[in-house]
């Protein structure tokens, strides 16, 4: 499957190309290149699948396949970093994922962003961005998952930042990429405890390969009565709950939305928030073994992050913040799903598999609700929810599609959303009736927003506009139709045939109970929903908010969780150890360092005599030279 | 007499081919045909390169062990045919001008004798050869730099660099009667045997070897020649000085440190320490306070050739490869600077540094490329310049030299300063008459591309290094 290597050259020669000459392209021109290549991205990766999961499988699991490889740099007897492209289950549905969002988007972005200034630009980002999710989820080893991991970030700066003349657009660039970066810090030493005790980066070593016995001995080793491994891992988890938007490092994700809106469906939706997921993922074997208490811990934030993110959802009115914490509240279900798994076995792994299954449906259906989104302020030039109300007339395309992901998010079968949501909510009830509750209360209220934002958009009151609104042209509409299409029939995939925790096939059985609860739930808040918002006038949810105005004041400021990090920041580190050591660094170091440099300016002022250009003395130099050499060696010997 | 020893000279003997058909040439081509004598010449090297490219012999000696040959040696003398295949496409805008044009032929020529004097002296088993070797490669570089004759600079130049060159040769004889004294035998393979630690008349020997080869490497106190020769030479003469002349010297040092005085490890290791501080600062020192491109690039070459000893000092094949390493890179970035300067030269006669101010403006892309080579030279990431630094500090390091990793580490901060200095003044600096834009002709082109491909890819690209170190162990 050597072939796979174009899904990723593709990108990046893309990239390169529009970045390089893309302003000598036309725009249209450098679009059409870009929507070309990823379709054809998207093919391999669509062939690469079919290709993998038809191949025979050995002892009941697909085979991890390691198609390319180079070894790129030697850091010791053990230790090098390779750069390759790993095939397993998850990798291969991550390159699914990636290529037929990303190919959406470019698509999309033909229409959506017809007409910005830096169109080629922003369709070299998008390549860059591309390409590096795909190296993401192909890495052989930790390593490049760390280096793909950085380029993601990049680009997510590059595109947030789109619109660098506008300052809020800018102040988000810089506050999604300062978050994640620090949060990268923690992925980092994760990822040096793990190689100097596992004595290896590569996936396939730490994971039963040839570094189990080097792991078992460092797992009885410990740090402030710790294990190093789970240190290790926890780390890592830091890491990735940055880039998966966590609590309490969560804060970069809803103001990420200054970007374009198919950039938010494709980075912050569908693909680069989930790197976290994926990076837990990828290690759960060694977070089974080693740090199950680490994976309690996962459960519980991710827990903690849908819950609170849900609540923040509700009284949101930019329809692309409630879907930024919509987004966040949903990567906490999967983070859940991976977190109350205890075994790898068909059972206790039933939340790995949960969690990928959710991971996929999400994106599809997330990357629906942005694009339809997208669309919705295309047509009305404002992301408030008070200048939409009433466009189910205007906008057809939009508003089918659109209610199919609410109600895909919401939980309402045959929709996919259903199927992973029912399988996360079994694995929570398994692992403790509290988990399965809780869970179910927060998949209730998520029923409850999303129809809070369907209904506030397309029914509710008018609002006047300049001009009347219209639906969107085709190349916008399809790749909603394309989506809407895949959410509706994505629940059907027997994904336990595909990606299980230990690789066996497992038969997805709904739990009626559970299933039955919580489409009961989801069914109750969709009809309070109804009535709170369908109407023209909204009386209810405005007595509510009055009654309980404290609440709903601090949710709508989302917990004042911002003005915590300004205050830690700049009251507590700017100006207690910054200001101080700044002072120290300008008035002692740069001292010091101006001293060096006046010494050695008037050093070099005192030597210059030697370089007279008179050859006689530069023999004289030459023989003293050797003179002093020699005395030297016979003093000193 | 066995005639297949000359298969261990395949190098050779394929450059005096190169050399002989460049003559005949000359003689017979007639003016139209001499058009192209750069093509001609440029397709002839780079034949030869690929040629040789692939060592294809085991190691071992011929006439005696006069002739020494590793593996190794063909990269080495591999690299140093490439560079001066850039050289040779730098300077053809040089040697196309109306005074130099009929002597094209002898440029060629006489560089690809010192080439030949160079491998002679790279590959030499006994002290005879490699004097001869190391004479090879003198006295026609004196012709080179001479080579503007009607130039006064150049002349002065000339003048300069055959008389020092002859004192240094005259000491490094006299070491050489010192260490025949002292051993009886002037072949490589004998002598170790012979050398005890602490006999006097040995390390005087040692000295004046220093002195000799460190004359060609330019090691301070031996480099007061340095400035004004490369001043004063052509450019493209003054590029192959600074680069392949001492790249190669560099080499035959490291070889008979180890080959011939590992007896002496300790005393000559002592030496080389005390030689490396001053280089690397007093190069520095000087290199702050030039105003003049050729004179600062002058000083900036006597402190990196104190980098490349720090390969040198550890004596291991990890240190080899790290300097041969080094010394590719150096002369990626070097020759890109060169070029650059080199095109300036030619079409406004500017050097100075004062000139490059505001460069940017009007040159954008030779600004480019100058900046990255001398971020390379000043070693930062991610440049090839940082790893080839990062591998000698190393080498030095793992032999246990922390303290002169240390020291050069500083001086890099210094290096630091006079490169971004040249930096500053073509981006920030303003000009009221700056360049003009200047025209590149094809070779220049292809030349600093081939540069700029060697400045980014040489340090991404794991496999130079890791295939230079897999030689290094078998020399």
């Amino acid at each position: 499957m050597e072939y796979t290597i174009l899904i990723l050259l593709l990108p990046a020669i893309m990239f390169i190309f529009l970045g390089l000459a893309g302003h000598k392209l036309k725009p249209k021109i450098a679009g059409i290149f870009g929507t070309i290549s990823l379709g054809i991205v998207t093919l391999l990766s669509l062939i690469t699948a079919w290709e993998y999961f038809t191949s025979p499988r050995v002892n009941g699991v697909f085979e991890k396949i390691i198609p390319f490889n180079i070894e790129w740099l030697r850091l010791g007897e053990f230790l090098h970093i390779d750069i390759g492209i790993l095939l397993d289950p998850i990798s291969v549905m991550m390159l699914v994922v990636i290529s037929l969002v990303s190919f959406m988007v470019h698509l999309y972005s033909m229409g959506y962003m017809h007409g910005e200034k830096g169109f080629q630009r922003y369709y070299a980002f998008l390549s860059l961005f591309t390409f590096s999710m795909l190296g993401l989820v192909v890495a052989t080893n930790i390593f490049q998952t760390y280096i793909f991991w950085e380029l993601v970030g990049v680009s997510s700066y590059l595109l947030i930042g789109f619109y660098y003349t506008k300052p809020s657009a800018i102040a988000a660039s810089k506050k999604a990429f300062i978050v994640t970066r620090f949060a990268d810090l923690g992925f980092l030493i994760g990822i040096l405890v793990l190689s100097f005790y596992g004595q290896t980066f590569g996936f396939i070593d730490l994971m039963g390969g040839n570094s189990d016995l080097a792991l078992q001995g460092a797992a009885q080793k410990s740090f402030l009565g710790i294990g190093v491994l789970s240190w290790a891992l926890g780390l890592m988890f830091i890491g990735a709950a940055g880039k998966s938007a966590m609590f309490p490092l969560h804060i970069w994700l809803p103001d990420a939305m200054e970007g374009p809106t198919p950039v938010s469906a494709l980075i912050h939706a569908a693909t680069m928030v989930v790197a976290g997921v994926y990076l837990v993922a990828r290690m759960f074997p060694l977070y089974i073994v080693y740090a199950p208490g680490v994976l309690e811990i996962i459960a519980c934030v991710g827990a903690f992050t849908a819950l609170f993110a849900a609540i923040i959802a509700c009284v949101q009115t930019d329809i692309k913040r409630v879907l930024a914490f919509s987004t966040i509240s949903q990567i906490g279900f999967m983070m859940v799903a991976l977190g109350v798994s205890t075994s790898m076995d068909a059972h206790g792994g039933l939340g790995y598999m949960a969690s990928m299954f959710h991971l996929f449906t999400h994106a599809m259906f997330k990357a629906l609700l942005f694009l339809g989104a997208g669309s919705i302020i295309h047509a009305v030039h404002s992301n408030e929810m008070k200048d939409m109300g009433g466009l189910r007339k205007h906008m057809p395309i939009t508003h089918i599609t659109f209610l199919i992901a609410c109600l895909a998010i919401a939980g309402i079968p045959p929709f996919s959303g259903f199927f992973s949501k029912d399988e996360i909510l079994a694995a929570a009830f398994k692992f403790s009736p509290m988990m399965g509750w809780v869970m179910t209360v927060i998949a209730g209220i998520t029923a409850f927003y999303m129809f809070r934002l369907y209904y506030n958009i397309f029914w509710a009151k008018e609002a006047k506009h300049e001009h009347k609104p219209h639906e969107s042209g085709f190349s916008m509409t399809i790749p909603l139709m394309v989506l809407a299409l895949i959410t509706c029939v994505a629940g059907f995939i027997p994904f336990g045939h595909f990606i299980t925790a230990n690789g066996l096939v497992y038969d997805i059985h709904l739990e009626t109970s559970v299933a039955l609860l919580s489409v009961g739930v989801a069914i109750i808040s969709i009809l309070i929903a109804t009535i709170f918002y369908r109407k023209e006038t909204q009386p209810i949810p405005e007595m509510l908010a009055s009654k309980f105005r404290f609440i709903h004041k601090s949710a709508y400021k989302r917990f004042y969780i911002d003005e915590v990090y300004q205050f830690i920041t700049h009251k507590v580190i700017f100006a207690c150890i910054s200001t101080p050591i700044a002072w120290f660094d300008r008035h002692i170091v740069d001292g010091f360092m101006n001293l060096m440099a006046t010494a050695t300016q008037k050093l070099s002022y005192l030597i210059r005599n030697f370089q007279s250009g008179r050859v006689q003395q530069y023999a004289y130099v030459f023989l003293l030279g050797i003179v002093v050499i020699v005395g030297l060696i016979l003093l000193i010997l | 007499m066995d005639y297949s020893q000359f298969l261990y000279m395949k190098e050779e003997v394929s450059l005096i081919v190169v050399m002989a058909i460049l003559f005949l040439y000359d003689l017979i081509a007639s003016e139209k045909a001499r058009k192209y004598f750069s093509v001609v010449a440029c397709v002839l090297l780079g034949a030869h390169i690929i040629y040789n490219l692939i060592p294809t012999s085991t190691p071992g000696s011929a006439f005696g062990g006069m002739y020494y040959y590793t593996p190794m040696m063909t990269i080495i003398k591999s690299i140093l045919t490439f560079g001066t295949l850039i050289v040779f496409m730098q300077a053809d805008l040089w040697l196309k001008r109306e005074d130099t044009k009929f002597k094209q032929g002898e440029f060629y020529f006489l560089i690809l004798s010192t080439l030949l004097g160079m491998f002679f002296m790279i590959a030499s088993g006994h002290f005879l050869m490699f004097f001869l070797g190391l004479e090879m490669a003198s006295i026609p570089m004196s012709t080179l730099i001479a080579f503007d004759k009607y130039r006064h600079n150049s002349a002065e130049a000339g003048a300069k660099y055959i008389l020092t060159a002859m004192f240094s040769s005259a000491l490094l004889l006299f070491g050489l009667s010192f260490l025949y004294g002292a051993c009886g035998t002037l072949y490589f393979e004998d002598i170790p045997a012979l050398l005890t630690s602490g006999n006097y008349m040995q390390l005087a020997a040692f000295v004046f070897f220093i002195a000799g080869i460190g004359f060609k490497i330019s090691i301070v106190p031996f480099h007061l020649w340095t400035a004004d020769v490369y001043q004063g030479a052509p450019t493209p003469v003054t590029s192959y000085l600074s680069v392949i002349s001492k790249g190669s010297a560099v080499f035959v040092l490291l070889t008979i440190l180890m080959k011939v005085f590992a007896p002496m490890v300790t005393e000559w290791q002592n030496i080389i320490y005390g030689l490396i501080v001053i280089t690397i600062t007093i190069g520095n020192l000087f290199a702050l306070r030039q105003k003049n491109m050729k004179r600062f690039l002058a000083f900036s070459s006597i402190s990196q050739a104190g980098y490349i000893l720090l390969g040198v000092i550890g004596g291991t094949a990890i240190g080899m490869a790290s300097l041969v390493y080094y010394v590719l890179v150096y002369m990626v970035a070097n020759l890109a600077i060169f070029g650059v300067i080199s095109i300036i030269e030619q079409r406004t006669e500017k050097v100075s540094m004062d000139d490059y101010n505001g460069l940017y403006k009007t040159n954008p892309k030779l600004t480019f490329l100058t900046t990255l080579a001398l971020f390379s030279l000043a070693g930062i990431p991610p440049f090839a310049g940082f790893f080839s630094k990062f591998f000698v500090f190393m080498a030095a390091f793992k032999s246990g030299f922390i303290v002169l990793v240390v020291i050069a580490l500083l001086n890099t901060i210094i290096s630091l300063y006079y490169y971004l200095l040249v930096v500053k003044a073509m981006y920030i600096n303003k000009n009221d008459n700056p360049i003009e834009p200047i025209k590149t002709d094809c070779y220049t082109k292809i030349s600093l591309t081939i540069c700029l491909i060697g400045i980014i890819g040489l340090g991404i690209a794991s496999i130079v290094y890791e295939t230079i170190t897999a030689f290094s162990y078998g020399m």
